[in-house]
């Protein structure tokens, strides 16, 4: 008897390697494993996903290679030299500077400051958004007004004062300034899906059994929504990729002598350099259109993965 | 309904006294005065400080502040350093041309957006449908201003189909002529910016469209024998048309921020441009007017929208 006992309480390793592989295979599989295989099943994202990431870490690396103020000297030798010559494989611009270089070290800033825009304002904007629905009542309803009023500030033109009057700033100040107006869509978005989500019976059970607002709010309530966070960050880095980009090409972005793919933009605002001299602006606008276009479809396919009908992913069965 | 415009307008009322705030204050804190070097690289520096004590620039803040605002509302927004002229006479000149650019590119907008989503919900999940969706994410996510350069190199300067910058030619002689030569000069950025602004429209009224189409009322419709193409005149459009037609007041918010992209990249003599000038000649009483008159703008703007939503929407209104 005794025997039979032990043995019905104890499963021999065979039978619990079966049993494991059993219920991974009957398990909902895991965000990520959903998202890779979104990618794995779809080939253009996977190629954009690869060579986005390639491209990152090449002009990091890249970047650090090169004499940045030496690059931005004037080389009179150079003045507008024709692209796919030995010395300048994309030509060089008025100040005989090559444009490769200023490339790689205008993508390398203007990647930078995307980033850390995207990564600022998104998480400003979740905590905003997961507050304000949360609590609802009173506070939303200050935090709304708050909203509204950033709502109708002119960002650009705010934005562009703030730029003059700050006496010496770089890259570091320059995205802080950016993220304050930034991240009101991505709070809207959350505010909407927390309300929704505040309403659920395990929101509800938690606060009964006396789980504090805090763990609520970032411990059960975020985690739910992680895939539209993921799907909202990656879609305003591609939009955030334009803000920078788009200052600096109006002339009030990143400070001078620091290149950025909309300095670089910005040569083309000369007549003679938009007729005669292409190689001084077209690539870095080609450039960010690819960048654009592939961040943002990644973004689209991640978008599919929240959504378990348009999947194509091999989970789908 | 009143009472929930009321309410609006009430709101407003404090956002506008913190804009307008705001706004001041940024532009006090600008750097430099707009008499050193304007007048005379030689000017006493004496005279500039009577100048200045003249304009008023020496008083606290908030006398500055006070005074401004009455001013403001005696249809005063001060002289233009720069330009010599009262600020209201330059608006009301580069406004004219901003606004003919914003309505000439929000009709188009509309003009091209309605059909647009209408024709992809009408051809759902088929290839017309991945078309109009590849159409949107690519316009979506282009940056504006890359479009407009690209645009502005292929058919402004290579082809030459437009003209490359200010607002009418001095060429154009009577008013047919000025009136033809001023939308030659608004066709170009008027179209770029219609093309790569319809994204909302489109995906709105799409899934609006297809929501309707698959709701009971229609399926009622259908089965009674009513033609599709009634039901989508009479029913569909009906319902999905109206919200989009709210939208228009968003808009502005999107149209007058985008208008200092396209008329930089145009030299288009509008407020955007305006406001690029006086930030490079710290011009303030420019400056703080313009600012203020966008977010007056944008408000007035989402205020429309929410009437006309409050009105169509019965759910919106504040009982």
């Amino acid at each position: 008897m005794k025997r039979d006992i032990a043995d019905a309480t104890s499963i021999s390793k065979e039978d619990l390697a079966k049993l494991t592989k059993e219920a991974n295979e009957e398990a909902t599989p895991s965000r990520m494993k959903i998202m890779w295989g979104e990618f794995k099943a779809d080939k253009p994202a996977l190629v954009s996903l690869f060579l986005l990431v390639f491209f990152i870490l090449f002009v990091i690396i890249a970047s650090e290679f090169i004499d940045v103020p030496k690059m931005m000297e004037t080389n009179i030798m150079g003045y507008y030299n024709k692209p796919f010559s030995s010395d300048y494989w994309l030509g060089a611009d008025a100040g005989g500077r090559s444009i490769a270089k200023e490339l790689v070290v205008g993508s390398r800033n203007s990647i930078s400051i995307a980033i850390g825009l995207t990564i600022i304002s998104s998480t400003f904007g979740i905590c905003w958004g997961l507050v304000s629905g949360y609590f609802g009542g009173m506070v939303d309803l200050a935090m709304q007004r708050v909203y509204d009023f950033m709502m109708i500030i002119p960002m650009l033109m705010t934005i562009i004062v703030i730029v003059t009057i700050i006496p010496h700033y770089n890259a570091i100040t320059l995205t802080l300034i950016l993220s304050i107006f930034y991240w009101m869509g991505t709070s809207r978005l959350i505010r909407s899906r927390t309300l929704a989500e505040s309403q659920k019976d395990y929101v509800a059970a938690s606060k009964t059994s006396g789980t504090s607002n805090f763990k609520i709010i970032f411990r059960e309530i975020m985690p739910n929504i992680s895939s539209l966070i993921i799907v909202d960050t990656t879609l305003s880095f591609a939009e955030n990729i334009g803000v920078e980009t788009g200052l600096s090409f109006l002339g009030f972005g990143l400070p001078m002598g620091t290149p950025s793919l909309g300095t670089l933009i910005a040569n083309a605002n000369d007549p003679e350099n938009i007729t005669q001299y292409w190689w001084t602006w077209l690539p870095a606008a080609i450039e960010i259109i690819i960048l654009c276009l592939s961040i943002s479809y990644i973004g689209q396919v991640m978008r599919r993965t929240t959504n378990a009908a348009q999947r194509r992913g091999q989970d789908q069965k | 309904m009143w009472k929930t415009i009321l309410r609006r307008v009430l709101i407003m009322i404090p956002e506008l006294i913190i804009l307008s705030i705001l706004v001041f204050l940024l532009a006090k804190a600008m750097p430099g005065d707009p008499f050193t070097g304007s007048i005379n690289p030689r000017a006493d520096p004496a005279q500039i400080h009577h100048l200045m004590e003249i304009h008023g620039l020496y008083d606290p803040w908030y006398q500055q502040y006070w005074n401004w605002v009455v001013h403001l509302f005696h249809g005063d927004l001060g002289m233009s350093y720069e330009y010599q002229e009262p600020v209201v006479d330059l608006i009301q000149q580069r406004g004219a041309n901003t606004l003919w650019l914003a309505l000439f590119t929000m009709v188009l907008t509309y003009g091209i957006g309605l059909p647009l989503g209408m024709y992809a919900a009408h051809h759902e999940g088929k290839l017309q449908d991945t078309l109009v969706r590849v159409y949107t994410y690519v316009t979506m996510s282009i940056p504006f201003f890359v479009v407009l350069v690209i645009g502005i190199w292929i058919f402004g300067y290579a082809l030459n189909w437009f003209p490359t910058s200010g607002s009418v030619s001095a060429q154009a002689s009577g008013l047919g002529g000025t009136m033809l030569s001023r939308l030659d000069h608004i066709i170009l950025p008027g179209l770029l910016g219609a093309l790569f602004g319809t994204v909302n429209i489109v995906q709105y009224l799409r899934s609006e469209v297809i929501d309707a189409k698959h709701s009971d009322y229609v399926r009622t419709a259908r089965s009674k024998g009513v033609p599709m193409k009634d039901i989508y005149r009479h029913h569909i459009f009906r319902n999905s048309l109206l919200p989009i037609a709210a939208f228009a007041g968003y808009s502005i918010t999107g149209l007058l921020g985008g208008s200092i992209f396209t008329e930089m990249v145009f030299s288009y003599p509008g407020m955007g441009l305006l406001f690029l000038n006086a930030i490079n000649f710290r011009d303030y009483t420019v400056i703080t007017a313009l600012v203020l008159l966008y977010g007056f703008l944008n408000l007035l703007g989402t205020l429309l929208s929410d009437i006309v939503l409050s009105i169509v929407d019965p759910r919106v209104r504040v009982e």
